[in-house]
């Protein structure tokens, strides 16, 4: 299979920040404020170091996703492979083409669904993908016939000729995926395209990318739910402060989370006592105890729920409820990273 | 997909867009452009030389002076307001910027936008000036080359300059662009009074010669009214082209910076 995306050792070092002055509250008018300062790890030389390394390597037709907290690197990554970002060092190919030497041929192949909506506010909904269309060489009659089944496809095609500030959040989302699909790419990417959505429109959204997958389209996305990731993507990487942690398929990756899977076992009785005789159970790794919980791991864990509620009823207790906690993304990035994700 | 239509079809469909929106948006940029050089005119070639304290004679040196003003303004602002709203919180450029042309062609379409608006401008003040001001003496329309080439070297060069300060300003310098750069631009920029005037002091004569829109004003006399003293047209030529040189060299530099991080 031909390789959609490509890195190799890609590293970018942003400038430091100039320094702040005292007091001086400086915020800007039009700059949302951001919320939390950047967590960038500090590179030599005062700089931010907003990727250290990275390796990716993406299948044509894959739905890849690159799961991290705020500031690991997601953006820089999504801008490097998109031509917007100069990465420091490292290579990056994407449809075959260099990102740095061959930066118009990649343009051509790809479409980007950025962070924050950027449609032309200057145009109507379907201008914006005409002169879209026609910046891509695509004739005016021609990209009007793609525009405006990219808009009925997307639900928005009553709003073909509204005002961009018209349209809610989720409709503007939706046209930028439009636009981004019209002069139909190679590589689509989605840079955390459900943030700021309410969950309706977030659903809606995922039907959508299911579908453009299902029409064997190449996807990258970044997200930092990992709920998410776990649905939409046929392989994640987990990225945190610009390394890669992992990168796997969803379901290999839950494996590899510790305590794999974790049984709760809500005790009536003494809830110490009970711990204790699950102890001795052959295949537990661990048992919590959180009263009037205890919490016990185990590498099969739904094979050992009638030992487990044996071993309880031995130590005097009863067994009042059970819940299976499956091995999730979030565990495994607590473990990889010792902070929880997002 | 056209694998190869060529970069000039993507030039054009970027101009398009900026003609589409300029045409919608029509009545505000003649206000916003020509407002202020009409308000000028009727005062200081209407209403003063009414009441008899301006000589008649002056809107001669008015109206090259005005035009100059109205193309350079129009130019200019044309091309950096909206840039530095496009690059500072709206982005909207991006869509532009992840066509497939080089950068710079991005940043050549916008200044040539930028002249088209300034034309504009100036094409729509000129008969505007000689109704509010009536006849003007020495006014020679015949040169109408001439008059054109320093028209489209003037609003080319400033709309250069509007790149250059559009990439180097963030949105909430705008306002000390207008004091700072702007404003004295426009009181030493040889609008009120030709540049020959200025034989009398020689540190200002001098001076003033870093100001792009002393050329444009002066070649403006040149070329509309030749009978007042005014600058060697070859020499505003000159220094029109080499301002332009300069100003999109490090204009386009400014934008690649901004473009690609
Ligand atoms: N233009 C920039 N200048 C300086 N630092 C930046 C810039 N863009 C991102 N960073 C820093 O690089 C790090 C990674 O940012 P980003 O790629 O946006 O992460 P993510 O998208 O995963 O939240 C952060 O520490 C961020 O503050
Ligand atoms: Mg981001």
């Amino acid at each position: 299979m031909p390789t959609a995306i490509e890195t190799r050792a890609l590293r970018k070092i942003y400038p430091a920040p100039p320094a702040r002055k005292r007091g001086g509250a400086r915020t800007s008018t039009f700059a949302p404020r951001t919320a939390a300062p950047p967590q960038g790890v500090r590179a030599e030389g005062g700089g931010i170091a907003a990727l250290d390394g990275l390796d990716l390597s993406v299948e044509d037709g894959e739905f890849f996703g690159l799961l991290g907290p705020n500031g690991a690197g997601k953006t820089t990554t999504i801008g490097i492979l998109t031509t917007r970002v100069r990465a420091t060092s490292g290579e990056a190919f994407v449809a075959g083409k260099n990102v740095r030497t061959e930066d118009v041929a990649v343009r051509r192949r790809i479409g980007i669904v950025p962070q924050i909506p950027n449609p032309d506010r200057s145009l109507n909904a379907i201008e914006n993908l005409i002169f879209h269309g026609a910046y891509f060489g695509i004739a005016t009659r021609e990209a009007e016939r793609r525009a405006m089944g990219l808009l009925e496809q997307f639900d928005i095609g009553d709003k073909a000729q509204s005002k961009v500030e018209e349209l809610s959040g989720g409709q503007q989302q939706r046209l930028m995926i439009a636009r981004a699909l019209l002069h139909e790419p190679q590589v689509l990417f989605l840079d955390e395209p459900t943030v700021g959505l309410d969950p309706q429109a977030r659903l809606a959204l995922w039907d959508v990318l299911r579908r453009l997958h299902r029409e064997g389209r190449t996807i990258v996305m970044t997200t930092h739910y990992m709920q998410e990731a776990d649905e939409l993507c046929n392989r994640l990487a987990i990225v945190d402060q610009g390394r890669l942690l992992a990168c796997d398929s969803p379901t290999k990756l839950k494996a590899l989370a510790p305590g794999d899977t974790r049984i709760d076992l809500t005790i009536d009785g003494d809830a110490d006592a009970a711990a204790a005789s699950c102890r001795t159970l052959d295949g537990v790794t661990r048992v919590d105890v959180a009263a009037p919980d205890i919490l016990a791991y185990a590498a099969r864990g739904g094979e050992l729920i009638p030992a487990l509620i044996r071993a309880v009823e031995q130590s005097g207790a009863r067994v009042q409820n059970i819940n299976l906690a499956k091995p999730s993304l979030e565990s495994l990035f607590v473990s990889l990273t010792g902070r929880k994700l997002g | 997909m056209n694998d190869q239509h060529p970069t000039t079809a993507v030039f054009f469909a970027m101009l398009r867009r900026d003609i589409r929106v300029a045409r919608r948006e029509l009545p505000f940029f003649l206000l916003r452009t020509t407002l202020q050089p009409l308000m000028l005119m009727i005062v200081f070639g209407y209403l003063l030389p009414k009441m008899g304290m301006m000589q008649a004679g002056y809107t001669s040196t008015l109206l090259p002076g005005v035009l100059a003003l109205s193309l350079a303004l129009s130019a200019v602002q044309s091309v950096a307001l909206p840039m530095v709203a496009q690059f500072g919180f709206s982005k909207e450029i991006e869509d532009r910027l992840l066509a497939p042309v080089p950068t710079r062609i991005v940043a050549l379409e916008l200044v040539v936008a930028g002249t088209l608006q300034g034309l504009m401008a100036g094409l729509f003040v000129l008969p505007a000036g000689r109704l509010i001001m009536g006849p003007i003496q020495g006014l020679a329309l015949g040169n109408f080359p001439e008059i054109f080439l320093v028209m489209v070297l003037g609003a080319a060069t400033f709309s250069a300059l509007g790149l250059l300060i559009g990439c180097a300003i963030s949105p909430q310098q705008i306002g000390l662009m207008f004091s700072s750069i702007i404003g004295p631009m426009i009181f030493f920029g040889c609008m009120y009074y030709p540049w020959r005037a200025l034989d009398k002091i020689p540190i200002m004569k001098y001076a003033v010669l870093v100001n792009p829109l002393v050329y444009v004003a002066e070649g403006m006399r040149a070329t509309l009214i030749p009978e007042i003293p005014h600058m060697d047209l070859r020499v505003v030529c000159g220094a029109l082209v080499f301002l332009l040189a300069l100003f999109w060299h490090f204009g386009q530099r400014g934008f690649m910076k901004r473009a690609i991080t």
